[in-house]
């Protein structure tokens, strides 16, 4: 157990290397001159050119600036972005308010997810399966901008039951309604996910067998179908909660949630590498340790599978 | 029983009767504090703002979202007439010249810096060097340039790094500036300057405290300046506070004890917080709002516009870059082939105003149609003066635009409208980003014809001719040359008498229509939105929240 992890931690090491080193080339080999929008509509004056590019070593070949940007990253240092501001100043700040918001909407779609698929799986055919089959499809048809702005208008703006923008504090009971738009494409994915496993396990010569054996219904369902059916979803998850992290951009802007998401697209938006670069370094590694958490937690949920 | 039905008749009489007097109250006082800008003194207010992009010192900020900060914090020589965009005198006692180049600037006492240091005149002075001197590389460095002896503090080399060796600047300080005493100073500037007065109000010209050349970056993080409201936190992307401070002497202070701007990513969340009276005040109506005029059922008697000094223009690339348009009558014809009227009112839903000349109306010395018969949409006259031309050699037309900005509606109708009237093929053409576009136009790679946007630096006629259509100018874009243009300038410069000047200015722009070097589109107009607990709030000439006149009800 402990040899696998150790195993997994070093495979992190080339992943991560190769995969900067391929945001760094694309991001850099982008066209533009970072400098060419920032003094108005007008060119920048030479000296100020000469001074930015200096200070952020824009004269150097790419695999210079790659490894003077990892050598930095080895002791920590994130670089600053072309507007001078540190990134890793602006990451400690973004960081958790993201993984607060993705942390609540993975609760949403785990629990409310779960127990639809469940409800749907073991009344397959009838009225609740057709319901939750139905209401999904509907979830996954319409864009996410759509559900966000649609629910913020109506709870926030006409109703006032929820707060319509998420303050800098960033609170959980901001937090509830982004969430929950955040995470309701993917409660219809975890809910479909949940049932077409459940069905086809409560077919599986075990789980008759288990029956036979005098179990009751719902033992046999909760603890034997149930946990077999879950590792599609425990990966789905997983990936999820990395996608989630980077991608709620929508999400973020609709509700003004100072994360991530927006702070990436202005980097790419404003060509500021710097920025790009370390917000994705981090989110790889972000990425490759929930990864480790859920092959690990294959073996829990399935003792076959070993990590010896 | 008797009793008790007595009792509950008589409670919901007076209660009927309180109601009755409290809706008396309430619309009283909404129609006072909507009439007259009243208001109480004190409270604080949440406004939107944006991610300032750098640092912000004055003379390195050239974006709104620290643009607007700044404003706030610091007092200039002079502050611009929220309603007519008039320079009144601030900091400054007087500004005096004989002859527009050699200029007095008297100082009032009494003015101090949030640090407790008093205002005095070589904080101007200081200041100003330090944004001319070409190594210190501040983006609003060129503000500086009519002042004598700013091309020796600049750096002349080329290359990775026009500031070393040979390319060093001369000097590190303007010739022209002169401390006489505490509360006096001279400048000299290089050619004559009719209206240094008005330039004087930009935030670039602002004076800094004496810890500033200390540690300049310290300042950027948290600035200190001589203005009503004093610099608190800043919370990167999240807010920036700001409160009254308690030794401003000056008349623009207004009533507020308090200024957060709250950053917002989209103007869409922070529109629906202003209708949801979670924000005090928004710059910016979102274009969904827009469409049939819905901020004004979503805000009824909350939301205000007014035309700002910014205005868009159609430019020709050079002529040695693209023959095809050097004839003035193809531009003409271009110009009347375009419908802007049915333009601004499908893509802008009436939020522009169409343009008449080549400077903004908020402007003084502003003349409305200055642009004539050109700008005014004809079909059968675009056609017959294309003729005239001999027709259009170059096959079909572009319109570039940057395509990371709303700009792809309009220049596309505009396309429809040239092919409908000409019969020429044109079409818009997007390029990637807006820096990517600026590259290609600054390195002169762009063909055909190209937007561009003007937003002025300072409320004068001036400042929307000669950066931009002199010869060598830095926005000269189409690289306009014509010697009676440049003439007409210099003279211009010249008038001590500002109406003889603007008179000047004006038959310069004059020259505009016979050569077209841009067409002139339209004006844009600034729509705010409000809360329902804030009042007097004004639109300055430059889309910008007025903090002197903001209050709460």
């Amino acid at each position: 157990m402990y040899k696998y992890i150790l195993r997994r931690l070093l495979q992190m090491i080339p992943v991560l290397l190769g995969s900067t080193f391929i945001i760094f080339a694309m991001v850099f080999a982008l066209p533009g001159d970072p400098t060419a929008g920032m003094c108005g509509e007008r060119p920048c004056a030479p000296a100020f050119v000469a001074k930015f590019k200096q200070e952020h070593n824009l004269n150097d070949p790419l695999p210079t600036r790659y490894a003077k940007y990892m050598g930095n990253l080895a002791q920590g240092d994130l670089g600053t972005t072309f507007r001078d501001i540190k990134v890793a100043d602006e990451l400690k700040q973004r960081y958790p308010t993201t993984a607060k918001l993705a942390g609540m909407a993975i609760i949403f779609e785990t629990l409310i997810g779960v127990i639809a698929g469940v409800m749907a799986g073991i009344r397959k055919g009838k009225f609740m399966d057709n319901l939750v089959l139905v209401s999904t499809l509907f979830v996954i048809a319409i864009p996410i901008f759509v559900i966000g702005a649609t629910l913020q208008y109506y709870l926030g703006v006409k109703w006032g039951l929820r707060p319509v923008t998420v303050s800098p504090q960033a609170t959980v009971n901001e937090l509830l309604l982004p969430a929950f738009v955040l995470g309701s494409t993917s409660v219809a994915y975890v809910a479909r996910l949940t049932r077409t496993n459940l069905v086809e396990n409560l077919r599986a010569d075990y789980l008759r067998t288990a029956i036979a054996k005098g179990l009751t219904r719902r033992r046999a369902i909760g603890l034997h179908a149930l946990r077999n059916s879950l590792i599609p979803v425990v990966t789905f998850i997983g990936a999820d909660f990395g996608g989630l992290l980077g991608g709620a951009i929508v999400t973020e802007r609709i509700f003004n949630i100072q994360g991530v998401g927006g702070y990436l697209f202005t980097g790419i938006h404003n060509r500021d590498g710097v920025s790009v670069v370390g917000t994705v370094t981090v989110l790889v590694l972000v990425f490759l340790l929930v990864n480790l958490l859920v092959d690990l937690l294959y073996g829990v949920l399935d003792p076959r599978i070993s990590h010896d | 029983m008797r009793g008790t039905t007595r009792t509950v008749a008589m409670v919901a009489g007076i209660s009927s009767v309180a109601l009755l007097a409290a809706a008396c109250g309430g619309g009283n006082s909404d129609k006072t504090t909507s009439s007259s800008a009243g208001g109480k003194a004190g409270g604080a207010v949440t406004v939107r703002g944006c991610n300032p992009q750098n640092p912000l010192i004055p003379s390195n900020t050239t974006e709104t979202c620290g643009g607007n900060v700044l404003d706030a914090i610091t007092a200039k020589l002079v502050h611009y007439n929220a309603e007519t965009g008039a320079p009144e005198n601030d900091i400054a006692d007087k500004i005096e010249s004989t002859d527009n180049q050699n200029f007095t600037v008297t100082l009032k006492k009494g003015y101090k810096f949030h640090d407790g240091t008093e205002v005095k005149a070589k904080n101007f002075v200081d200041a100003w060097n330090y944004a001319a001197y070409g190594p210190n590389a501040q983006s609003s460095g060129y503000f500086m340039e009519p002042i004598e002896g700013f091309g020796d503090t600049q750096c002349t080399g080329s290359g990775d790094d026009p500031c070393a060796g040979a390319g060093k600047a001369k000097a590190e300080k303007l010739t022209g500036l002169a401390v006489k005493d505490d509360y006096t100073f001279t400048i000299k500037t290089t050619e004559k300057v009719s209206n240094m007065a008005v330039r004087l109000g930009y935030s670039a010209f602002a004076p800094l405290p004496d810890s500033f050349a200390a540690d300049p970056k310290a300042y950027g993080e948290k600035p200190v300046g001589a203005g009503p409201f004093k610099f608190d936190s800043w919370t990167k992307n999240t807010e920036i506070k700001l409160s009254k401070f308690a030794d401003y002497s000056g008349k623009f202070g207004g009533k507020l004890d308090g200024i957060t701007f709250k950053i917002y990513q989209d103007e869409d969340a922070a529109y629906n917080d202003v209708i949801a009276n979670q924000l005090d005040v928004t710059d910016q109506v979102p274009s969904s709002a827009m469409i049939d005029a819905k901020y004004k059922t979503d805000l009824p008697d909350r939301n205000a516009a007014k035309s700002v000094g910014v205005i868009q223009t159609i430019t020709f690339a050079p002529t040695k870059v693209d023959p095809n348009y050097a004839d003035p009558k193809i531009r003409q014809a271009i110009s009347m082939a375009i419908d802007r009227d049915t333009i601004i009112k499908q893509i802008f839903n009436n939020t522009r105003q169409p343009a008449t000349g080549w400077v903004s109306p908020v402007v003084d010395g502003y003349k409305a149609n200055q642009c004539g018969e050109y700008c005014v949409y004809d079909a059968a006259k675009a056609k017959a003066k294309l003729d005239e031309a001999g027709g259009f050699k170059g096959g079909k037309m572009t319109l570039a635009y940057n395509a990371d900005s709303s700009h792809k509606g309009w220049t596309e109708a505009t396309c429809n409208s040239i092919k409908g009237a000409l019969g020429v093929d044109c079409v818009a053409t997007p390029v990637v980003d807006f820096a990517t576009f600026r590259t290609q136009i600054a390195s002169h790679k762009m063909k055909g014809m190209f937007r561009s946007g003007w937003q002025m630096d300072y409320p004068s006629i001036e400042n929307f001719l000669a950066p931009l259509y002199k010869t060598g100018a830095s926005s000269n874009d189409g690289q306009y040359n014509n010697p009676e243009f440049d003439k007409l300038i210099n003279e211009a410069a010249a008038q001590t008498d500002p109406a003889q000047a603007n008179a000047k200015y004006q038959q310069a722009e004059a020259l505009l229509a016979g050569d077209m070097p841009a067409i002139p589109m339209w004006y844009s107009t600034a729509t705010f939105g409000w809360s329902t607990k804030v009042t007097g709030v004004k639109i300055t000439a430059f889309g910008t929240i007025d903090f002197a006149s903001l209050s709460l009800k």
